[in-house]
C-alpha cells in the first residue's frame, strides 16, 4: 500500500509540475517572443486591474478555448479524429515517468527515489515514447480528411523517423561511458568528477553526442526550425488545421509538455540532472544549516529589494491609469514584503542549527531546484531559438538527418567505443 | 530619340507602316496587322527592343477598325521606346505575339478580356481579371457601367487530361535528379489550391499546383479575385477624381502612385510641377519604395519562418506612416499629390522628423541583416529559389527590383529621370543570380539609396510656389476662390467638368517600387478621360511565377511568391 501511495504522490507532483510549467512556459514564450521582437507582449487580461505582467493570459486562453464551439470537418474519421488530440497529451505526459527530478527522501524509514517509475531500461522507453507521439500527429493529419493536413501528417512522419535513429545513436555513446540504459544511473554518474575538477556531465564526456541530441529533440518537439509539420505559412497550419477549441487547446499544450519533456532530457542527460556542481549529495547534506540560513537571508533581502522597487513605482506611477490597475504597484510591493517576512520570521527558528533528518529535506530541495533551474534554461532555449532561425525546407531537413547528423552520430559512437577501450 | 529609330524603320518597312505620330515625346507607328508579327520580330532582334511593357486597347466604336491595339515596347540597352499599333475588328484575329515575348501572354489575354479583341495562335486565350462565366466586354464603349452580373462557380484549372500529362512527365524524370522510383499514376498526384486565401499569398490570388509528394509537377494561377475596373471606373470620373482611385492599386506605395499619375496627366496638359512639389514628390516616392521594400521583404522573411524580423522591419514602416499621415490625414490611401502640384505642403519639423526616423530605419536593417545575411537556413532556403535568367526576366516584363537582381542595372530613375532625379546621387543595386536571395538584397541595398535621395532632397528643397499657376489645371487657393471672381469660376470649372486635358495621348511612368509604373492616357478632349491604362509592375511579373516554381517545392514556391512582391491591389485593378 504504502507504494502505490508513494508512486501516486509522484504522479502528482510531476503532473503538477508539468502543468504548472506549461501555462509559465506560455506565458515565457509570449514575453520571450516580445522581448526579442521590440514589442510589449500580452498586457490586457486581468483580475481585479491585476494583470500580472501578462501571467493572466494563459488562464484568459484556457477558459476561451474550453468555451468554444468545437467545429469539427464533416469528412473526418471521427474516431481518429477525437483520439487524436488526446493521444498527443498523454504520450507527452508520458516521457516524465522516468526523468529523475532529485536523488531521494527518506520518509518513516522508507528511503524514496525521486522518480515515478524507475525504469532498467528508461532511455529506451524514452525514445520508444517520443517516437509513438508521431502517431497522434498522423492520425491528426490523416482523419482530418484535408490536403493540407495531410500533407502535415506526411511531413511529420518523414521527420520523426530521420531524427529518432539520431537521437538513438547519439544517446548510445552516453550509455556506453555510463554503461547503464537507466536514467538515475546516468544522471547519478554525472555526479563524478574528471581529473578532480570537471564535473563529469555529458556534456562534457559527449559534446558531439550533446549537439546531435538537441537538435534531434528540437525536430521532436516540432519547433521552429523544425515546425515543418505545422509549416504555417506553407501548408496553413499542418496537421492541427482542422482542430478547434478544447482539441486545439491539447495540441497546443502538447507542444509545451513535449517542450518540457526536451528540456529535462537534455538536462538529465547532459548537464547532470539533479546534481549541483562541485557540491555533491554529501556536502548539501553537511552543510545544510549554512546553506538553508544563507538562503532564507538571499530571499529576504532580494525579496525587500522588490519590495522597495515597487512602492517607487506605486509613488511614481499613482495615477497612471485612473482605474483598478494602479493597484498593481501597490500588491506587488505588499506580495514581496510578505515574503520578506516569511523568510526572516524562518530565520527566528534556527535554521543553522537544522538535524540530520532536515539537512535531507534542504539536500533534496536545493537538487530539485537545481533540476527546475536546468529544465527552466533549456525550455527558455527553445523559445530563444524559435523566435531567431527561419524555418528549413523538407529536403533539406532530411539532408541533415540522414547525410550529416547520422554518420556524426555512427562516427561519435565509434570513437567513443575506441577511446573507452583503449584509454 | 526614337526619331532614329522610326525613320529606320520607315526605310526597312516603307509602306507596311501605315502612319507615323508623335505626341508628348512618343512616337508611335501603325502598321497592318498582318506585319506586326514581322515588326515586332525585327525590332526585337535588330533594334534592341528587348521588353514589351504592355499591350494596351482602345474601343472606339464609331470607327469601321473599332479596336485599337498598341504594343508598347522598351529598348532598356538604346533606351529607346516605341508604340506599335495595329487597328482591328470584331472578328478579326491579330497574329499573337506571345512567340516573340513572353509577357504578351497575360498583357493579350487582358486585352481579349476586357474588349474582345481576338488573338490568334494564342497559347491559351482564356478571361484573366474577370470571372470565366461573365459575358461581354466591360472596356467597350458600348458595355453598360451599372450592369452587374452574378458569377460564382469556381473554375477548376487542371483537367484530367493535364493531370495525366503531368504524371507521364513525371515518370520520365530519372530517380536521380529527384524522380520517383516507380512509375507515377495520375491518382498519385494531388492538387492543391494555394489561395486565394492563404497565409502566404498576401492579397487574393490563386496558385492551383499539382503535386507529386510536395514537388510541384505544375502550375496555374488565376488573378482577378478583387478586380473592380479601376480603368472602366476611371472613365467615368473627371481626371482629378481618378486621384484617390491610384492610392487603391499598390496600397503599400500609395505616394508613388498617386505622383506618377499626376506626372502623366500633367504630360498630357503639357504642364510640369513647380520645383518644390518635384522635391516633395521625389521625398514621397521614395518613402513609399521604403515601405514597399520593408513590406516585401517583411513578409518574405516571414514565409521562410523567420518571424522576427517582421518587427525590426515593421516598426519602421509605422514610424513613417505616421509622418505620411501628418502630410496628407491617412495612412495608407494617402491621396496626395494634384496634378499640378500637391495638396499639402510639408509641414513644419517634418524634414527632422524624416531623418531621424531613416536613422531608426538603418538601426533595424542591419538588426536584420545580421539575422539573415549568414545564416546558412536562410541561404538554403533562399539561394537559387525562383531564379530567373536575365533575358527571361526581360522577356517576361520584369522591371524593378526582380529585374535589377538578374544583374541588369535599369533604373528609370536614370535612364528616363522625371521630378528631377537628375539632381539626386544614387546607385543602383544590383544582385547577380535573379533568385529569391538576391531580390531581398537589392531591395535591402535600394533602401540605403532611397534613405540617400531623401536626405538630398530635405537638405536641398527648393523654395518658392507648391502648385503651377495655370488655374486651368489646377483649383486655385481659397482666398482666390472666395475674393475674386476667377478664382471661383476656375474651383467651379475645375469642379463640375474637371480638367479640360486635350485631345491626344501619352504614356506617363515612372520607377514604382515594384518597378516600371505607368498611366497609357487617351483623350478626347472632354473633361474625363477616355481610358487609362495602368501598367502595373507586377502583372508581368506574376505571369512568369508558375514557370519559375515548376519542378520545386511548395515551401520554394512561397519563398519565391513572396519575393516577386505581388500587390493584388494593382494585379486586379
Amino acid at each position: 500500500m504504502p507504494i502505490v501511495l508513494e508512486s501516486l504522490a509522484k504522479i502528482v507532483f510531476m503532473f503538477l509540475l508539468i502543468m504548472g510549467m506549461v501555462p509559465a512556459l506560455i506565458w515565457a514564450e509570449r514575453k520571450g517572443a516580445a522581448f526579442i521582437q521590440d514589442r510589449t507582449g500580452p498586457n490586457r487580461a486581468a483580475i481585479g486591474g491585476v494583470r500580472l505582467a501578462g501571467l493572466v493570459h494563459p488562464i484568459a486562453d484556457v477558459l476561451k478555448l474550453v468555451f468554444k464551439e468545437d467545429v469539427q470537418p464533416e469528412a473526418r474519421h471521427k474516431a481518429f479524429y477525437n483520439l487524436a488530440p488526446w493521444l498527443a497529451m498523454t504520450i507527452a505526459v508520458s516521457s516524465y515517468a522516468v526523468i529523475p527530478f532529485g536523488d531521494f527522501i527518506t520518509i518513516a524509514g522508507r528511503k524514496i527515489p525521486l522518480v515515478v517509475a524507475d525504469l532498467q531500461v528508461g532511455a529506451l522507453y524514452v525514445l520508444a515514447v517520443a517516437s509513438l507521439g508521431t502517431y497522434a500527429v498522423v492520425m491528426a493529419g490523416w482523419a482530418s480528411n484535408n490536403k493540407f493536413t495531410f500533407l502535415g501528417g506526411i511531413r511529420a512522419t518523414a521527420q520523426m523517423i530521420s531524427y529518432e535513429i539520431s537521437m538513438g545513436l547519439a544517446l548510445m555513446g552516453l550509455m556506453m561511458i555510463f554503461s547503464s540504459l537507466r536514467i538515475t544511473d546516468i544522471v547519478a554518474g554525472q555526479g563524478d568528477m574528471i581529473f578532480g575538477f570537471l564535473p563529469k556531465w555529458g556534456v562534457v564526456v559527449q559534446p558531439l553526442g550533446f549537439i546531435l541530441f538537441i537538435t534531434a529533440v528540437f525536430a521532436e518537439t516540432n519547433r521552429n526550425p523544425f515546425d515543418l509539420p505545422e509549416g504555417e505559412s506553407e501548408i496553413v497550419a499542418g496537421f492541427h488545421l482542422e482542430y478547434s477549441s478544447l482539441k486545439f487547446a491539447l495540441f497546443f499544450m502538447a507542444e509545451y509538455c513535449h517542450m518540457v519533456v526536451g528540456a529535462a532530457l537534455i538536462a538529465s542527460f547532459y548537464f547532470g540532472g539533479y546534481q549541483i556542481p562541485w557540491a555533491p549529495r554529501a556536502v548539501l547534506e553537511a552543510n545544510a544549516g549554512g546553506l538553508l540560513t544563507a538562503k532564507l537571508i538571499g530571499v529576504a533581502v532580494a525579496a525587500s529589494v522588490f519590495a522597495l522597487l515597487f512602492l517607487r513605482r506605486a509613488q511614481k506611477e499613482k495615477n497612471k491609469f485612473n482605474d483598478n490597475r494602479d493597484r498593481e504597484p501597490v500588491l506587488g510591493a505588499g506580495l514581496w514584503i510578505l515574503v520578506a517576512i516569511g523568510a526572516a520570521g524562518a530565520l527566528l527558528l534556527k535554521p543553522w542549527t537544522v538535524g540530520p533528518q532536515g539537512a535531507e529535506m534542504v539536500a533534496t530541495v536545493f537538487q530539485i531546484s537545481a533540476f527546475v533551474a536546468k529544465v527552466v534554461f533549456f525550455a527558455w532555449l527553445f523559445i530563444w531559438v524559435r523566435w531567431t532561425l527561419p524555418r528549413f525546407r523538407y529536403d533539406q531537413l532530411m539532408h541533415l538527418g540522414w547525410k550529416v547528423m547520422l554518420p556524426l552520430g555512427v562516427a561519435n559512437l565509434v570513437v567513443t567505443a575506441l577511446v573507452m577501450a583503449f584509454v | 530619340m526614337s526619331q532614329k529609330l522610326v525613320d529606320k524603320l520607315q526605310q526597312e518597312f516603307g509602306a507596311d507602316i501605315l502612319a507615323v505620330s508623335s505626341q508628348h515625346g512618343d512616337e508611335t507607328i501603325t502598321v497592318d496587322k498582318d506585319k506586326l508579327l514581322v515588326v515586332l520580330n525585327h525590332l526585337r532582334d535588330h533594334e534592341g527592343c528587348e521588353q514589351l511593357s504592355d499591350v494596351v486597347g482602345v474601343h472606339y466604336p464609331d470607327r469601321d477598325q473599332e479596336f485599337e491595339v498598341n504594343y508598347l515596347l522598351r529598348s532598356w540597352q538604346n533606351n529607346v521606346r516605341l508604340r506599335v499599333r495595329v487597328h482591328t475588328t470584331e472578328g478579326e484575329a491579330i497574329d499573337s505575339a506571345t512567340g516573340i515575348y513572353k509577357s504578351a501572354d497575360w498583357a493579350e489575354r487582358e486585352v481579349y478580356d476586357l474588349f474582345g479583341v481576338d488573338f490568334a495562335d494564342h497559347p491559351d486565350l482564356r478571361r484573366i481579371l474577370c470571372h470565366h462565366e461573365f459575358e461581354g466586354h466591360p472596356l467597350r464603349k458600348d458595355y453598360p457601367i451599372e450592369q452587374g452580373q452574378e458569377c460564382s462557380r469556381p473554375e477548376h484549372l487542371f483537367n484530367d487530361e493535364d493531370i495525366a500529362r503531368a504524371a507521364r512527365r513525371a515518370s520520365g524524370i530519372k530517380p536521380e535528379v529527384g524522380g520517383a522510383h516507380d512509375e507515377v499514376h495520375p491518382s498519385d498526384l494531388l492538387t492543391v489550391n494555394l489561395g486565394p486565401s492563404h497565409p502566404a499569398t498576401h492579397g487574393a490570388l490563386r496558385v492551383e499546383c499539382l503535386l507529386d509528394g510536395e514537388n510541384i509537377l505544375e502550375a496555374k494561377s488565376e488573378i482577378g479575385y478583387i478586380h473592380r475596373c479601376f480603368e472602366k471606373e476611371a472613365e467615368d470620373h473627371t481626371w482629378a477624381q481618378v486621384m484617390p482611385y491610384t492610392d487603391r492599386l499598390n496600397y503599400c506605395s500609395a505616394m508613388a502612385n498617386n505622383a506618377i499619375y499626376a506626372l502623366a496627366v500633367e504630360k498630357m496638359c503639357g504642364v510640369e510641377a513647380t520645383p518644390r512639389a518635384n522635391a516633395i514628390r521625389v521625398i514621397v516616392s521614395e518613402l513609399s519604395r521604403i515601405i514597399d521594400h520593408l513590406v516585401c521583404v517583411c513578409a518574405n522573411l516571414v514565409d521562410v519562418g523567420a518571424l522576427t524580423n517582421y518587427w525590426y522591419l515593421y516598426n519602421t514602416r509605422e514610424s513613417i506612416y505616421q509622418s505620411l499621415e501628418g502630410l496628407c490625414g491617412s495612412r495608407l490611401t494617402t491621396n496626395y499629390a494634384r496634378i499640378g502640384g500637391m495638396s499639402h505642403d510639408l509641414y513644419d519639423g517634418f524634414a527632422d522628423e524624416i531623418r531621424t526616423k531613416l536613422d531608426e530605419m538603418v538601426v533595424g536593417n542591419n538588426e536584420v541583416m545580421k539575422l539573415i545575411a549568414r545564416n546558412r537556413i536562410f541561404l538554403d532556403r533562399t539561394v537559387g529559389v525562383g531564379a530567373i535568367s536575365q533575358e527571361d526576366a526581360l522577356s517576361w516584363g520584369f522591371t524593378g527590383p526582380c529585374l535589377r537582381a538578374t544583374g541588369l542595372a535599369h533604373d528609370l530613375r536614370k535612364s528616363a529621370p522625371y521630378f528631377g532625379y537628375e539632381q539626386y546621387e544614387f546607385e543602383i543595386p544590383t544582385g547577380t543570380d535573379g533568385d529569391s536571395h538576391d531580390r531581398i538584397m537589392v531591395r535591402m541595398a535600394e533602401m540605403v539609396q532611397s534613405r540617400a535621395i531623401i536626405l538630398q532632397a530635405l537638405d536641398n528643397l527648393p523654395d518658392g510656389p507648391l502648385n503651377i499657376e495655370d488655374h486651368s489645371v489646377i483649383i486655385p487657393p481659397k482666398e482666390k476662390v472666395y475674393n475674386t471672381i476667377e478664382g471661383a469660376m476656375n474651383q467651379f470649372k475645375l469642379v463640375y467638368e474637371g480638367i479640360q486635358v486635350p485631345a491626344g495621348e501619352g504614356y506617363g511612368f515612372g520607377e514604382g517600387a515594384n518597378g516600371e509604373l505607368g498611366f497609357f492616357c487617351v483623350s478626347d478632349g472632354t473633361g474625363h478621360a477616355y481610358r487609362i491604362k495602368v501598367r502595373p509592375p507586377c502583372f508581368p511579373i506574376f505571369s512568369a511565377f508558375t514557370t519559375l516554381v515548376q519542378g520545386r517545392m511548395i515551401p520554394d514556391a512561397i519563398a519565391t511568391l513572396g519575393s516577386l512582391n505581388i500587390i493584388a491591389g494593382e494585379l486586379d485593378r
